[in-house]
């Protein structure tokens, strides 16, 4: 048969997706893989309980989730947890959905797969994250004085702004630091990586865990397979 | 032959043997296990493509076990919790985080959808190879055409019970094509809905159709499958029959029987494609946005439009020939013509067997034409998959309206089967062996 038809359907098959993945948009920023460093994934923490979790819930995750990133009970008790009882309960928000659409406009969306929901074509959720909690800007046409690169027209006012400081937007489209904050630019870009890095555990705990258990199953299955082709090998060896 | 249901099977005193004795004196347990696999004769030269009949078994069987697992949990409920999230919504993030090991079976769940049609299509593929929709074999193409819309209804069904972004809107989207139908279509929507929305009445009965009805039906479609290919036997890669020669036993001599030679060559197939599988399964279980939508990980909000609605890459070509559709013509609407056009691309399938003319079955002893047309259409169904994937006003290179280039696939498309019986009846063909090659 011809091996030049079957050639040209092969590489239709194999460009294609590859095509599909050079879409593209906003630029975003690279955010730093720290999903294995447990320092970083605490302060994460920290920084989310701290100020995301007063308007954000992140129903789907329980407190005593978080010992799985290397905190005791006691400490997640103590430090973090605000808006329950028991560990073993999600970490909710204390506002009512109806007060929260009274004050934003909208309701605050519930952050537990943030960083799965917010990946495209672009780059992935946690590329996103990093960009957008960096991309905030004095804008006095928007209703909250806040504008950002990543979310146009955004509906949230910047909540890390004491960290970071006020950023402006250039006349060449560039962020330009106008007024300090507590933290230097790369101070606080470090803080937001591991905000970040925080926000795709959250979305998915077992992430590692399933990574880690993939080499094992792979490793079992390549056994499997020279198992398996040496018994077809030698069921097969009188069919000619 | 056994003159009583006593003499089928003797025993020969051991307890093992005594039990069988007992069984095929009652049921007929030996001759179905010599007449489908250790004395089913299949021909010696398949190759690669021969893996994914098999393969779409396993699949079946892996999506029936975990699907079976998922419903222990899943809860079919579009109503909101105390956090704000649609029920359903909130039960597969249950699933996923709180049921243990429900992560596994949930990815291996959604990937399994996708895997279906992997290799469900290159199986049809394969048919298309070497074919073996050819006489005797037109009801064993049906059924399998049949298998495949049970499929692809079992998927849309399937991918509304997360209750995402795009299970809503895209189920919004297609159901809303049926209002295209003229007179009858509003009421005919709002009765598939049972809602005048995409609702919980809708979500309950896809639910129903999704655990229920259309595995009910898929299965006893398979079975028929199976049972009709027996009946003619398996076609091979030089698209002879092999029972044309057979040796004085009445066994075909280029046949060798299913089991064991088959099952210990499709477990090294089953295998390797459970490598392909985990790797996904492990490593990437959204492979890039195409098994699992980024947008499904927002829940279901009926006020909220996305930006961009497509449908999983699976049914993507023939939404690309929905949406090539953009002309009103002769009186009717273009929506019209495009689901028109959208059923006729399937429905098409079904007369394959009568539309090729050639000589040769195999692309082994058939002329250019076909294997130039066979090549085209792969090439036009794959594009019209990708730009499914994309916006209606996307562009090759920012310079090739996709638009046009969808129409021209969409015309490649259905010509390839309606000009079927004259360029594949002019097809210089080379003659077919006596035997089967390598």
């Amino acid at each position: 048969m011809s091996a030049a038809v079957l050639r040209t359907i092969f590489v239709a098959l194999l460009v294609s997706p590859l095509a599909a993945m050079a879409a593209g948009g906003v630029k975003l920023d690279r955010a730093p893989d720290r999903a294995t460093d447990r320092a970083a994934l605490q302060n994460g923490a920290r920084l989310f309980v701290g100020n995301c979790l007063n308007c954000h819930g992140a129903s789907y995750v329980r407190y005593n989730r978080l010992t799985e990133i290397g905190l005791a009970e006691q400490q997640i008790k103590d430090n973090l947890m605000f808006t329950a009882e028991k560990i073993g309960e999600p970490m909710g928000i204390a506002m009512p959905r109806k007060d929260a659409k009274e004050f934003f406009g909208a309701w605050p969306p519930d952050l537990s797969l943030i960083a799965r929901s917010r990946a495209s074509g672009d780059g992935s959720g946690a590329d996103w994250l990093y960009t957008y909690l960096r991309g905030f800007y004095r804008d006095e046409t928007r209703p909250t004085g806040w504008n950002n690169v990543a979310f146009p027209s955004v509906g949230m006012p910047h909540v890390l702004w004491e960290l970071q400081g006020e950023q402006t937007m250039g006349a060449d489209h560039k962020l330009i630091l106008a007024k300090p904050g507590k933290l230097t630019p790369k101070q606080y870009d470090d803080a937001v990586g591991d905000l970040v890095a925080f926000m795709v555990w959250m979305a998915e705990p077992q992430a590692q865990f399933r990574k880690q258990l993939g080499v094992a199953v792979l490793l079992f299955l390549g056994v499997f397979f020279v198992v398996a082709y040496a018994m077809k090998r030698a069921f097969w060896k009188d069919i000619h | 032959m056994a003159s009583g249901n006593f003499d089928k099977y003797k025993s020969d005193g051991s307890p093992a043997g005594n039990l069988l004795e007992w069984v095929d004196a009652r049921f007929p347990l030996t001759a179905n296990w010599k007449g489908h696999l250790s004395e089913y004769y299949a021909p010696k030269n398949f190759n690669f493509w021969y893996f994914f009949g098999s393969l779409a078994l396993l699949v079946l069987v892996m999506q029936v076990v975990t699907g079976i697992f998922l419903v222990m949990h899943y809860k079919p409920d579009a109503s909101l919790n105390a956090a704000g999230v649609p029920v359903a919504f909130a039960s597969v993030e249950y699933i996923m985080r709180d049921v243990p090991w429900g992560w596994l079976i949930r990815y291996m769940h959604s990937t399994g959808a996708s895997a279906f049609f992997v290799v469900v299509y290159l199986h049809m593929f394969r048919a298309m190879l070497y074919g073996s929709y050819r006489k005797p074999r037109e009801l064993l193409w049906i059924l399998g055409v049949l298998i495949y819309l049970c499929l692809m209804a079992e998927a849309f069904a399937g991918y509304l019970l997360p209750w995402g972004q795009m299970s809503f809107w895209g189920a919004q989207v297609i159901i809303s094509l049926f209002s295209a139908i003229p007179l009858i279509g509003g009421d005919l929507t709002t009765w598939i809905r049972g809602d005048y929305v995409i609702a919980d009445a809708t979500l309950n009965r896809m639910f129903a159709f999704h655990v229920i009805a259309i595995p009910l039906a898929l299965i006893g479609l398979v079975a028929a499958h199976v049972l009709a290919l027996h009946e003619v036997g398996s076609n091979n890669p030089d698209g002879i029959e092999i029972k044309a020669k057979k040796d004085d036993k009445g066994v075909p001599l280029d046949g060798i029987p299913f089991h064991p030679y088959y099952t210990v060559k499709d477990i090294v197939g089953v295998v390797v494609f459970l490598m392909v599988f985990c790797a996904i399964v492990f490593f990437a279980p959204e492979l890039g946005g195409y098994f699992l939508e980024y947008n499904n990980f927002i829940p279901a909000d009926p006020l909220q439009t996305p930006a961009h609605i497509a449908p999983v890459w699976y049914f993507t070509p023939f939404y690309s020939i929905l949406r090539a559709n953009t002309v009103n013509f002769f009186w009717i609407d273009a929506k019209l013509w495009g689901v028109i056009f959208m059923g006729l691309g399937v429905m098409i399938l079904f007369f394959l067997p009568w539309l090729d003319r050639s000589p040769a079955k195999s692309i082994r002893y058939r002329g250019p034409i076909y294997k130039w047309a066979l090549a085209l259409f792969v090439f036009s169904f794959v594009i019209l998959g990708y730009l499914g994937m994309k916006p209606p006003e996307y562009a090759f290179f920012g310079l090739i309206p996709g638009d046009y280039v969808s129409k021209a696939c969409t015309i490649v498309y259905f010509l390839f089967f309606l000009l079927m019986p004259w360029y594949s009846r002019i097809d210089k063909c080379k003659p077919e062996p006596e035997r089967v090659t390598r």
